[in-house]
């Protein structure tokens, strides 16, 4: 089995399902031999066929049981195909799901996690590729939860299922699913640079060329950001000797602030890629989260990276001249040098 | 743990006595809530059942301890007949930490034992088939039961619950109280065609009663009751009823001669007819001592504090508990 996401997931799911009794899994085809869209659940409905629900086509409906059950102590991971479809139970989320535990006096909890395929690059055009997780991490609440293939993504939703009581979105970047794991080397490098983990149950990873003492700036990126932006720093590093450390976060809701704004102390510089559009995004809140805390220390004014305010298109061409690429994130640190 | 129908089965008195009971003081202390509303003490706005109280009584006085019950907007009447519990309605209601929640939820957002209520019209049936579907994953024998109004139908959700809870055989009761408005809209301008054979369309178990008459209310869902016990299969049981009073505080723009004519359906002395003057007498006394006790009791508890609860995403619960690993009630 190749050690990529889509196997790590797979695995990590299947180590749910073994593990807690009252978890179980819900979504839209994700019966064998058929396997989900992307075939993150496959193999899950034969080996255990009463806990592993085919649902009709309605986001808000089973989001909605997926909620009710959480509520009543079962531990349901719900599968949105297409991360898109997510705003259809929008609803459910906002005014059901983060509510019940605190306008219940913490009475409740709601155990849910809610795992949804984002993100672009594959040609699925402008309502299948999306990145919707920024309308959803300013809700209270709610806790927003994206892997990248520096973590251990299967790990991560384990985690994120059985020992998280809160309501947790589950950003899987599609274009992900087959990469493989970026894991150290003989020498303990990822890519080339040495790699630390904030710890933790949705730990921050960061790689730098210099072993975390100096970096000429401090790239920001999650999902499927984190290897085009880890590519940015490989060639900046390569073409010009600008060294840049990369934070990784995995929680973008709580977003742990602490290693961000140790990294921005030290470079001075700041830039945030995403691959979602720029306004009120994951950069403005980063950057407007940090900045309070380093402001002394910044040599440059911040930068966000991201989609262009369109939707995404279909073709080839007009897609990738919409989304954030690597040349975006060089250029944009070249321009704060 | 709350269980109206032990608590029903050991109150003493006839059937129409018990049901009184419950009707008198849900009356008694909506009442006396608009009054307090007056007065300037609650806050927001509130949504009373006036007029519909035979429902209440009617249905929940036949669930048990174990079973879920997931209500609405209009939740008072529901609440009292599930808790008996005046005093924490009347405490949340006036925004106090006694309240029921604390304060933080009012009267539409209210969580007690196995009872939730939420003020978004339709998103609560998915939530109680969902509670129904956890129940029969258990195995435990409880079922759900949803109230909804006929305003409520004009919701999507609805359906796609509906279907699901059909699909997988779920043990839940859906009451829709149609009490002829949403509102301020009459059904006529918002409804079309027969409202059972909408679930009856998906497979749900259906029936209908037109009644404002709590012994009948009574009877009538005692068969309903066990049938989605025994069989965990979904039912929709429709009531026909009318609301006698305003739909929020005073937004009642209903023409007064079509209120006024339905007042002969009042449940309240439509029920107290079947009982003896002196008992009635004596059920109504009782309710207005308990009523005012809230009341008393209500203005008397502090008013909350965040404290160190900043963040929703912290899980700090009444006994102090905190981090995101907080543990669950019951």
């Amino acid at each position: 089995m190749k050690d990529n996401v889509l196997n790590s997931l797979n695995a990590g799911l299947r180590s749910i399902l073994e593990s807690a009794p009252e978890a179980f899994i819900m979504g839209e085809d994700i019966l064998d031999p058929y396997g989900g869209a992307f075939k993150v659940v496959a193999g899950l409905s034969t080996d255990f066929p009463d806990r592993v629900i085919p649902t009709p086509i309605s986001e808000a409906g089973f989001i909605g049981l997926a909620t009710g059950a959480a509520m009543r102590g079962m531990r349901p991971v719900v599968e949105i195909m297409f991360g898109d479809f997510l705003m259809l139970a929008a609803d459910q989320l906002l005014n059901h799901a983060t509510k019940y535990p605190w306008m219940y006096n913490d009475k409740v909890r709601v155990p849910l996690v809610i795992r949804a395929a984002m993100g672009a690059r594959r040609g699925y055009g402008p309502t299948h590729s999306q990145s919707i997780e920024k309308h959803f991490f300013g809700m209270p609440g709610l806790v927003v939860v994206a892997p990248s293939p520096f973590h251990d993504p299967g790990a991560l939703l384990k985690s994120a299922c059985v020992e998280d009581h809160r309501p947790v979105l589950f950003v899987e970047n599609k274009l992900m699913y087959a990469r493989r794991l970026q894991r150290p080397d003989a020498d303990g490098l990822v890519a080339g640079m040495n790699v630390r983990s904030s710890g933790g149950r949705y730990p921050t990873v960061s790689l730098s060329f210099d072993d975390f003492a100096e970096a000429d700036v401090t790239l920001v990126a999650y999902g499927g950001m984190a290897e085009i932006a880890v590519e940015a720093a490989t060639t900046l590093m390569m073409e010009q000797e600008i060294s840049a450390e990369v934070l990784l976060p995995s929680s973008l809701n709580p977003l742990d602030l602490e290693p961000l704004v140790d990294a921005v102390k030290r470079s001075g510089r700041l830039v945030v890629a995403e691959e979602s559009t720029q306004t009120a995004g994951f950069g403005s809140e980063v950057i407007s989260s940090v900045l309070p805390a380093a402001f002394d220390r910044l040599k440059a004014a911040p930068v966000r990276v991201s989609s262009k305010n369109l939707p995404i298109a279909n073709t080839v061409t007009l897609e990738s001249e919409i989304l954030p690429q690597v040349a975006d994130i060089v250029s944009a640190v070249r321009r704060i040098l | 743990m709350s269980d109206p129908r032990q608590r029903f089965e050991n109150a003493t008195g006839t059937i129409p006595e018990r049901l009184y009971e419950q009707m008198a003081l849900i009356r008694r202390f909506e009442v006396r809530l608009l009054e307090l509303f007056e007065e300037g003490v609650l806050f927001g706005t509130t949504h009373c059942c006036i007029g519909q109280e035979a429902d209440c009584a009617g249905v929940i006085s036949h669930l048990g301890a174990d079973d879920v019950i997931f209500s609405n907007h209009r939740c008072h009447g529901h609440f009292l007949s599930y808790t008996d519990d005046p005093r924490s309605l009347m405490a949340e209601l006036m925004g106090r930490l006694g309240g029921v929640c604390g304060g933080r939820g009012g009267s539409q957002h209210i969580c007690y034992d196995n009872m939730y209520t939420n003020g978004i019209q339709g998103g609560i049936v998915p939530n109680a088939v969902g509670m129904a579907l956890a129940e029969k994953m258990k195995g435990s024998g409880a079922i759900a039961t949803v109230f909804i109004g006929d305003g409520t139908l004009g919701q999507g959700v609805v359906y796609e619950a509906m279907n699901m809870a059909s699909l997988w055989s779920l043990p839940i009761l859906i009451v829709c109280e149609n009490n002829e408005w949403a509102q301020s809209t009459p059904t006529r301008l918002e409804l079309a065609g027969k409202i059972t054979a909408r679930a009856a369309a998906m497979g749900l178990n259906t029936s209908e009663i037109t009644s404002t008459d709590g012994v009948e209310m009574y009877e009538h869902f005692a068969p309903i009751v066990e049938s989605v016990r025994r069989e965990s299969r979904p039912h929709f049981a429709l009531i026909n009823t009318y609301r006698l009073c305003h739909h929020s505080k005073s937004d009642d723009k209903r023409p007064r001669d079509e209120v006024e004519a339905r007042r002969v359906d009042d449940p309240i002395p439509k029920l107290r007819a079947r009982l003896d003057e002196s008992t009635a007498a004596r059920i109504e006394e009782i309710a207005a001592e308990r009523v005012e006790d809230a009341i008393k009791w209500s203005r008397e508890q502090p008013f909350p504090e965040l404290g160190r609860h900043l963040d929703a995403l912290d899980l700090v619960d009444a006994r102090g508990v905190g981090g995101d690993s907080g543990q669950v009630q019951s």
